[in-house]
């Protein structure tokens, strides 16, 4: 915002006299010292006697001794627009904090802090924030703080506590050093005794002292000759000793010979209106960067048209930047979803760098992996559906059909073995197929393990934001969660999300949720909350199924005795099933035998006594230990090993 | 044309004089020609016939030299006046940046005045310029004639400034009103930098 200070305002172009000196003087101290002379330093004046170009030599002295200093200056229009601007945009602290972190503010026009409550409130809560952490204020008016209309007691004081200073009408003396003093910036020189006419009238402000300079520059400049003081005289309309008639009524006089006045009049008047509409820009100019500083964004590239005089397309300038913002808005956007905490960057918020801000974002793209997919070894058509398992399978069904419409929490349960597995990563390939849809299916021990990486590597937003987009989450043996506080934590806020964007949950678990251990009663009291349904050992139509399934998938012709033997043998899983089926294929392999009825029970019965029914429970990686202690044969030691692949997708887990 | 040019750093403001035949628009410029220095002021185009009739139009460039950078100039323009010039008219009115409606007070030139007001409404739409948006000012040319031949300016306001544009009372023989019209017309014209989008 130091932009924003005009560069010819300086204390060298401020012509000092006893109206002002005090001021001045002030000012300078202020300047060298910022935040310990006077503090705050209060300037007034009436209108057009160089406040302005006092509060700016403040900021151009200060930035001279010290440069790192965080200068702005603002009118009080200014400042109030820019904080309704940051309200707006959700940006109040922030607004604050970049107040509260300049080393010197210059207010202008505090004047119109009348009838302005919120925002008296507002600078007196600064004020005193700036006074406390040492940094400067100074503040212009043109009235004394007592003077100032409904102005807060509290404000008024703080004012008064610094030091209150006034700036005075020029002395004739001054007046006379202002007007050479202009003359000369203007490359335009008088005869003598011309600029002191002007001086000798008193005008209420040194505005219009520069309103007759002007004048007389104008008039001098049409006639290409110099002119003199008794011209001068006439020019401004000054009466002169010597007694001007000629300044009757000009436009009665009938103007028989040319008088160039009416053109340089209107030479004067058109060099102000055109001055006023091309300086317009500047107005354009300073009201975005306040905009876009107040909603946090960098606004260098339209500082940068302030330090021009004349800049060419500013209103280009201005929509190209404030395209730019958008994107940088809606990439913000996209990052925070994948992201949050890549979306806080500041690469986000300074328009001069759009590459940078792309190539984040890209980089973030890169890096939001999908969740954990179904697995797709477990396709719903080779799930074989029974009495045991129909309730499951059609609740399984439904939510494919109308997922997180229906039953939203789906909790499968049932021991291992039954196929929760394989039902839950068929629901998840099944939802896969859906249009736009995300489905996160994994094993609760993964999510515990990738929370825990998510926590070391600082990146527990990008984890949770990874899970929020997914239009499905599938959780296996959710009993793995029990003791696990932070990601209990983490699941809890995410079903909640999830659910009530209508996003499918589903869960396996051993056994009903209210009787599994570790877990906080707000979790289960959720799991329950949708449909729990259970997966009961495998019925004898089941065990067909699976019977008829896995021989044909062996090349195994069906023999109704076989497929019977089989089927009625005592098995409590599917998997168990499935070792059985693979024993009595191998054995048949190495006897280079057909795999019959006989056969098996040759291979299961045996010669040796049928070994106890294995005992439920005590089943580790398929390996069951027989429960007497003792390994009485090489059958009872491994009787049912999984398929090699179930095995592989086990030991990833 | 473009009033602002940021490139080349340029302001050129094209004012037109309109107004019914003999009505004082060519006397308004030869007024400013005269008060104009000889620096300032191009050659003043007048094509006119022998009874001082302008045939085709009159031009009057004028330079203001560099303001605020910008090098700026206005081009004063009239119409001729008569009825049947009016291809004329409608081509002086091509790309003007303002106008200055020229009235004859004489009351037996009311209807003159009318007619050519109409006139410019619909030569500006005819360049798809709605009038209304065009800068304009009403001069009302004459006022030094005797009082029982004139309308006043409030009656003329009445009976032709719809708008309530900026008006004056004018005798441009002898320059009363006319640099009071040119300054109003220049301000309205220059006030569209500040609120236009200037093209480069």
């Amino acid at each position: 915002m130091t932009s924003t200070l005009n560069p010819r305002f300086t204390f060298d172009t401020f012509v000092v006299g006893a109206a002002n000196r005090l001021a001045v003087t002030a000012g300078r101290t202020v300047a060298e010292n910022p935040g310990s002379a006077y503090n705050p330093l209060f300037i007034y004046s009436g209108s057009g006697l160089g406040k302005t170009h006092v509060l700016m030599a403040i900021g151009h002295a200060a930035k001279v001794i010290a440069s790192q200093l965080n200068i702005e200056y603002l009118t009080l229009d200014e400042y109030v627009e820019a904080f309704h601007a940051a309200i707006a945009a959700g940006q109040g602290d922030a607004f604050r904090r970049r107040f509260q972190n300049v080393d010197v503010l210059l207010v202008d026009d505090v004047q119109f802090l009348t009838n302005r409550k919120e925002m008296q409130t507002e600078l007196l809560r600064l004020t005193e924030a700036l006074q406390q952490s040492g940094h400067q204020i100074v503040l212009a008016s043109d009235r004394p703080p007592a003077e100032i209309a409904d102005l807060d007691e509290r404000l008024i004081s703080r004012f008064s506590g610094g030091l209150v200073v006034d700036m005075g009408i020029p002395d004739y003396e001054t007046r006379v050093a202002i007007l050479r003093r202009k003359s000369e910036e203007r490359g335009s020189k008088f005869q003598p005794g011309v600029l002191e006419v002007v001086a000798k009238v008193e005008y209420p402000n040194v505005r219009e002292l520069m309103g007759a300079l002007n004048r007389l520059i104008a008039f001098q400049a049409v006639n290409d000759s110099p002119i003199n003081a008794e011209a001068a005289g006439k020019v401004l309309g000054i009466p002169s000793a010597a007694g001007a008639s000629a300044a009757g009524s000009p436009a009665a006089a009938p103007p028989a010979v040319a008088s160039p006045d009416e053109f340089s009049q209107f030479l004067t008047d058109v060099t102000f209106t055109v001055g006023k509409a091309v300086e317009a820009w500047r107005a354009r100019v300073t009201e975005a960067v306040m905009r876009w500083e107040g909603e946090g964004y960098r606004t260098g590239r339209l500082e940068k048209l302030l330090d021009q005089e004349t800049p060419s397309a500013v209103d280009e300038v201005i929509a190209s930047y404030v395209q730019d913002v958008e994107r940088l808005k809606a990439l913000e956007a996209e990052v925070a979803e994948l992201d949050p905490q890549a979306a806080g960057e500041k690469v986000f918020r300074d328009p001069d760098h759009m590459e940078a801000a792309e190539a984040a974002a890209a980089k973030v793209r890169d890096g939001a992996a999908p969740p954990p997919a179904p697995s797709a070894a477990f396709p719903l058509d080779t799930f074989v559906a029974g009495p045991s398992n129909e309730v499951a399978l059609n609740g399984a069904r439904d939510c494919i059909a109308k997922p997180g419409k229906k039953f939203n929490p789906l909790v499968i349960v049932g021991r291992s073995g039954l196929g929760k597995t394989h039902l839950l990563n068929a629901i998840g390939l099944e939802l896969a197929k859906k249009k736009n849809a995300i489905v996160a299916c994994l094993s609760t021990q993964q999510f515990v393990d990738e929370l825990i990486a998510a926590i070391d590597g600082n990146r527990v937003d990008w984890w949770r934001a990874r899970y929020r987009r997914a239009t499905a989450l599938l959780l296996d043996d959710i009993q793995l969660l029990a003791g696990k506080e932070r990601t209990q934590e983490e699941l809890f806020n995410l079903f909640n999300q999830l659910v009530d964007a209508d996003r499918q949950l589903i869960f396996t678990a051993p056994a009903h949720p209210n009787r599994l251990e570790g877990l906080e009663e707000r979790i289960v009291s959720r799991l329950e909350g949708g449909l729990v349904t259970e997966i009961a050992e495998p019925d004898k139509e089941l065990r067909r199924g699976m019977l008829e399934r896995l021989l044909t998938h062996q090349h195994i012709a069906l023999e109704p005795a076989l497929v019977d033997y089989l089927a009625d043998r005592p098995i409590d899983s599917v998997r168990s099933l499935t070792g059985v089926v693979q024993r009595v294929v191998e054995a048949a392999a190495a006897q280079d035998a057909p795999v019959t009825a006989g056969l098996a029970r040759d291979v299961l019965e045996g010669a040796p006594p049928p070994s106890p029914r294995r005992t439920a429970g005590l089943r580790t990686s398929g390996i069951v230990v027989s429960s007497a202690g003792g390994v009485r044969s090489r059958e009872k030691m491994v009787w049912d090993w999984p398929f090699a692949a179930d095995r592989v997708i086990e030991d990833l887990r | 044309m473009s009033l602002v040019n940021f490139t080349t750093r340029e302001i050129t403001c094209k004012i037109v004089y309109y107004g019914p035949g003999r009505s004082g628009k060519t006397t308004n410029l030869h007024y400013i020609y005269g008060r104009v220095p000889e620096t300032r002021r191009g050659r003043m185009v007048s094509l006119a016939t022998q009874t001082d009739r302008t045939l085709f139009f009159d031009f009057l460039p004028i330079d203001l030299g560099q303001i605020s950078g910008f090098s700026t100039r206005f081009q004063l323009y009239t119409v001729p006046g008569q009825v049947y010039y009016n291809a004329t008219r409608r081509l002086v009115l091509q790309g003007a940046d303002g106008v200055v409606f020229v009235g004859d007070s004489q009351a037996r030139q009311l209807d003159e005045n009318v007619e050519s007001l109409q006139n410019l409404q619909s030569n500006l739409l005819e360049h798809g310029v709605d009038v209304r948006t065009m800068p304009l000012v009403m001069q009302y040319n004459k006022q030094d004639l005797p009082r029982e031949l004139i309308l006043t300016q409030e009656d003329l306001d009445d009976a032709l400034n719809f708008r309530g544009v900026p008006s004056f009372a004018a005798d441009a023989l002898h320059g009363r009103g006319v640099f009071e019209t040119l300054k109003s017309i220049s301000e309205l014209v220059l006030k569209r930098l500040a609120a236009g989008t200037p093209t480069t």
